[in-house]
């Protein structure tokens, strides 16, 4: 009896497929908890100008869907969030397989050409180049998948991102006040409606990939800790007062979710970072199993389709 | 809510017609013009050199498409605007000098760039930030890309719009700026929020 095999090289071309796959689908459909948490907007607020914006945002994500479209055509810096399992065969040939799909998908979809020298000034054309797209690991003990999430960070809510680390003095309170601070100071320049997230930690790198998983987090779910859970409702309560809403037209949507992630910090530090995503808050998650099977959780209508 | 439908050239006295709020829906030529396409249009300027474009009356859009080029045409595949904080060292110049009537973005612009519009006749209009297959539906042509070594979203774009909007208008030619007045209106809130967070 002989046994068919996918060969490695079969497998990583698959991979990349998959991956171009999520990309367009990051791209063109929003996550369906944004989308519902837009439109809910939409059915609460009352001013004319604040609805016009809204409809516009509205109008926008059906002709992207209809037509494939990138609904923003800031795609974005590609941020790839990878759950490798330690037992996962391909490993090792992620990374080159991450930065060929995105070349690829930059070509197909197509995305933006983002990536820019920062000594010339020169745009690579591809949106790869050092450090972008950007991979970050987590590795996943006893497991042969791997889960990918990518994320399409446009630079204007980019823009507003603050890392501090402050005393332990000011702690929680000093925390929340540089939320409410980051979201007044934004003001329409965000694209509101927006997921505001806050990190904390020990140190400043910490706080900032705590904030980025936060951004992550559908809208609407809560922090599994309930006291971090009210932290979140009392922050999106407060946000939500300022009154900016949908591009700063004035209305009481000014966030649509504010979630918090914590690690443990270090007894004479109390780093935190605010990040705050545009309502284009795009994001998309696909597994791949050992054996070559590939799902996207985040976009399920998408594994009808055969061909990209 | 006052709805207007435009044409370029745009005349002193139309723009001088509008504004904070009014909606605007835009048909004519639109050129994009973006943080490197400012700072080359200045330099230019300065050595004395002719721009690629005649500005004068026209729309200006910070904005960086995404495009395909088809059958040798280039086509608009999502363009929506850029913040255009980032453009207001650049404005005041870029509208006295040569004679933009109609700057297009998003997320506002300061007191400079108000200023000029009082003085020379122009207004600041906002298109929804991220919707940018909306925006590209209303792109019917592009006829021309100057300045491509730029790189793509640099690049100076000449678009062919029909109907492009709802525009609205956040500073007018009176110098009015709409998010300055929601800023004033809400500053008072910011401590509503503190208390309620117990801060």
């Amino acid at each position: 009896m002989v046994e068919v095999r996918t060969s490695p090289h079969e497998f990583e071309e698959k991979i990349k497929q998959a991956t171009v796959k999520l990309l367009m689908a990051a791209a063109v459909y929003l996550p369906k908890d944004v989308k519902s948490a837009l439109e809910e907007a939409y059915n609460k607020e009352k001013g004319e100008l604040q609805k016009k914006m809204l409809r516009a945002i509205l109008d926008n994500l059906e002709i992207a869907e209809r037509e494939k479209r990138p609904l923003c055509q800031d795609t974005g810096a590609i941020l790839f969030y990878v759950k490798v399992g330690e037992k996962f065969p391909y490993m090792g040939s992620l990374p080159r397989i991450l930065r060929e799909a995105t070349a690829e998908a930059t070509e197909r979809i197509p995305l933006r050409p983002n990536v820019v020298d920062v000594m010339t000034g020169r745009n690579t054309g591809n949106n790869v180049g050092k450090y972008l797209p950007w991979i970050d690991w987590e590795v996943i003990p006893n497991s042969d998948e791997a889960e990918i999430t990518v994320m399409l960070k446009g630079g204007g809510s980019e823009a507003v991102s603050m890392m501090k680390v402050l005393t332990p003095a000011e702690g929680l309170e000093g925390a929340l006040k540089a939320v409410v601070d980051t979201a007044f100071e934004a003001g329409p320049k965000t694209c509101p409606p927006n997921i505001i997230a806050l990190g904390i930690g020990a140190t400043g790198e910490i706080a900032a990939k705590m904030a980025k998983r936060a951004l992550m987090r559908p809208v609407g779910e809560r922090h599994p800790d309930p006291a971090v859970a009210e932290l979140e409702e009392k922050a999106l309560r407060a946000i939500n007062l300022i009154g900016w809403g949908a591009h700063g037209m004035g209305g009481s949507t000014t966030a649509l979710d504010v979630h918090i992630e914590v690690a443990e910090r270090h007894p004479a530090t109390f780093a935190v970072s605010v990040m705050v995503y545009c309502w284009a808050a795009r994001r998309a998650t696909m597994k791949v199993s050992a054996d070559g099977k590939v799902t996207y959780p985040s976009h399920r209508f998408l594994e009808k389709e055969v061909v990209v | 809510m006052r709805e207007f439908k435009l044409r370029t050239p745009i005349s002193e006295e139309e723009i001088r017609k509008l504004s904070i709020g009014d909606i605007v829906y835009l048909t004519g030529t639109v050129y994009t013009l973006r943080d490197a396409g400012h700072k080359r249009l200045l330099e230019m300027l300065a050595r004395g050199e002719k721009p690629p474009v005649n500005f004068e009356g026209m729309a200006i859009y910070h904005m960086g498409p995404i495009m395909r080029k088809k059958d040798g045409e280039w086509e608009a595949i999502s363009a929506g605007p850029t913040t255009s904080t980032r453009m207001e060292a650049y404005e005041y110049d870029v509208i006295e000098k040569v004679g933009v009537r109609l700057v297009i973005g998003k997320g506002g612009m300061g007191k400079r760039t108000a200023e000029a519009c009082k003085k020379f006749g122009a207004a600041y209009a906002i298109f929804t930030g991220g919707a940018g297959a909306l925006g590209a539906k209303a792109i019917k042509r592009v006829p021309a890309v100057y300045w491509y070594d730029l790189g793509e979203p640099e690049a100076l774009w000449v678009l062919e719009v029909e109907d492009f909007g709802p525009l609205m208008i956040i500073i007018d030619a009176n110098g009015n700026n709409y998010y300055e007045q929601m800023r004033e209106k809400i500053k008072g809130n910011l401590e509503q929020a503190y208390k309620s967070l117990g801060i």
